[in-house]
């Protein structure tokens, strides 16, 4: 399998004494839809930012596909595209000056660059706006036309700095299909995120920054594989005024209508309305306390801080 | 080194940077005509007749070629300045950052924008001289020559006070405190045999001083310093800020963290 990213004892310290990254080893293979998580500031950005070329590193190795980002800096860019968290582009420009410029910069000519921007512009629902000063575009308009930017030159590993930040859920629901049909299409795709349902429904492998170290870099159903329990949150038909003896002690009453239950992640969800039903009580709905991801997300960097 | 990849991305920066000086001619197009206009009325057609003569022509004949120049200067100067660091301030920079577009390339970009706007005023204000003054063109070349000389030096120089601005007002420092001052005292208005002995001594440690005299020599055939000289000086400031901002850019430096 050809690896698409390959990081070896990556590290950075800031000029003023901040210790980003601590050394930090990755791969992530061709093809893969690889999510990179952590809290804020602990060092995604800042290694996106090396990879990128936008940060300098203080050490280590970074290849992108089989090109050196030191040695052999133009073949490795050329193989990049980058979706930054902040906006990046001259909000005076419009959306097809924004794009065509990057491609030129990949060196594609107008013409090529014009049939393309056409093509990414209208699949990202942002042709009708792009003669339109950018500064004008919403900020989900504003998310699509740097991804539409950073495919310009049909790059073979995409990094997606937390492109759904501040988007609704449409338009997120939208750009995770879009995202999904370019990886299957052969992108290799990096994704970091603060919403962690997306990586799980997004990403096969996953890795786990905290405060500049690598803490889990595995896959994704082996990592869910990992939790024990999972948490529901019912809502009771009748009201409760104490939780009935028999019923588990981990369980909790939140209010008089709300139950939360554990489950163990081995056992079955029948079981959990059996004990319900031999204490006569009728649930109306249900739905998980939180995310299966964050929920391990939480409880790995949590232990590393301990 | 991917020549195509070269030629295609100095093209689209050149592009950007005159689309954006053009999308905004009213604060880079209107304001040195308007100025060099004051100037050509009030030095020119109020005061000059007062003066007389300088070396042999008439005193607004003398002053244009250093307001022309002048400028020239200023525009080049800004358009660099401003724009790099507005990329900096959007972070635009980084769309060229993360582009196998070579930094030397970046360099040149930038600079030919400057250059073309810088030109563009200095044919837009001879263009307005010629209501107030006969002028006359002693040598295409030297002119011509000269003028993009001179473009190129001080678009590198607002390349550099770019890289290294981190708020607004740092590119307006170098304008307003070096810039201008020296400017005035390069020989705008006056020949430098005017003054005493030591200040004409002083005048050659400002570089502007060269730039001007063979401009104004490609105009009227006059000068106080000699061709060879100016030209050496200038080649000699543009070599050295090429190099330079090359090295910086190079280092990531005020672009990259």
């Amino acid at each position: 399998m050809t690896v698409a990213l390959s990081i070896t004892d990556l590290q950075k310290t800031y000029p003023n004494g901040l210790v980003a990254l601590r050394g930090i080893d990755l791969q992530v293979e061709e093809g893969d839809f690889f999510a990179l998580l952590g809290k804020n500031g602990a060092g995604k950005s800042t290694a996106i930012g090396i990879i990128s070329s936008l940060v300098n590193k203080s050490g280590g190795k970074v290849r992108v596909f089989d090109a050196d980002i030191d040695r052999d800096f133009a073949r490795a860019k050329s193989y990049l595209g980058v979706v930054p968290q902040e906006f990046n582009f001259s909000i005076f420009e419009t959306p097809m000056q924004i794009v065509c410029n990057q491609a030129g910069y990949y060196g594609i000519g107008r013409k090529l660059a014009e049939e393309r921007a056409g093509h990414y512009l209208r699949q990202l629902g942002l042709w009708e706006k792009r003669e339109q000063m950018a500064q004008t575009l919403s900020g989900g308009m504003k998310r699509r036309l740097m991804i539409a930017r950073a495919l310009m030159h049909e790059p073979r590993l995409l990094i997606l700095d937390e492109p759904t930040a501040g988007v609704d859920i449409e338009i997120r629901r939208s750009m995770w299909n879009y995202l999904t049909a370019i990886n299957q299409s052969g992108t290799t795709i990096i994704l970091t995120t603060h919403y962690l349902e997306e990586a799980e429904s997004l990403c096969r492998n996953i890795a786990i920054i905290d405060r500049g170290r690598l803490v889990e870099n595995t896959g994704m159903r082996e990592l869910l594989g990992k939790l024990q329990t999972d948490a529901y949150v019912l809502d009771l038909a009748e009201p409760l005024r104490e939780l009935p003896r028999g019923l588990p002690s981990s369980w909790e009453l939140t209010g008089p209508n709300v139950l939360e239950a554990d489950v163990p992640a081995t056992g079955s969800l029948d079981a959990l309305f059996e004990k319900l039903a031999g204490h006569n009580i009728k649930v109306r709905s249900m739905r998980n306390k939180t995310n299966r991801l964050e929920q391990l997300f939480l409880d790995m960097v949590e232990e590393e801080g301990a | 080194m991917n020549w195509k990849l070269a030629a295609v991305a100095y093209a689209t920066i050149v592009r950007k940077e005159t689309t954006r000086f053009l999308r905004i001619w009213q604060q880079s197009l209107l304001p040195p005509v308007i100025t060099t206009a004051l100037y050509f009325i009030i030095f020119g057609h109020l005061i000059g007749p007062r003066i007389g003569e300088m070396d042999g022509h008439r005193y607004i004949d003398f002053i244009v070629p250093g307001l022309i120049l002048m400028s020239v200067i200023t525009n080049a100067y800004a358009n660099v300045s401003s724009s790099l660091f507005s990329a900096k301030f959007q972070r635009a920079i980084e769309e060229l950052q993360v582009s196998p577009t070579p930094n030397f390339v970046i360099l040149l970009g930038y600079v030919s924008g400057g250059v073309a706007r810088a030109i563009l005023v200095g044919v837009i204000v001879t263009s307005v001289s010629l209501f107030f003054s006969r002028l006359s063109m002693h040598s295409y070349l030297v002119t011509a020559s000269m003028v993009f000389l001179t473009a190129v030096l001080f678009a590198l120089g607002g390349f550099l006070n770019g890289l290294f601005a981190r708020k607004f007002d740092d590119i307006s420092i170098v304008p307003t405190f070096i810039l201008t001052p020296l400017t005035y005292l390069g020989g705008v208005f006056y020949s430098i045999k005017l003054l005493p002995a030591l200040w004409q001594a002083v005048s050659h440690i400002n570089p502007i001083l060269y730039m001007i005299n063979a401009f104004r020599y490609g105009f009227l055939g006059i000068t106080d310093i000699g061709l060879g000289f100016s030209y050496g000086i200038t080649a000699l400031f543009i070599a050295a800020l090429f190099f330079l901002n090359l090295k910086l850019l190079n280092a990531g430096f005020g672009i990259r963290r």
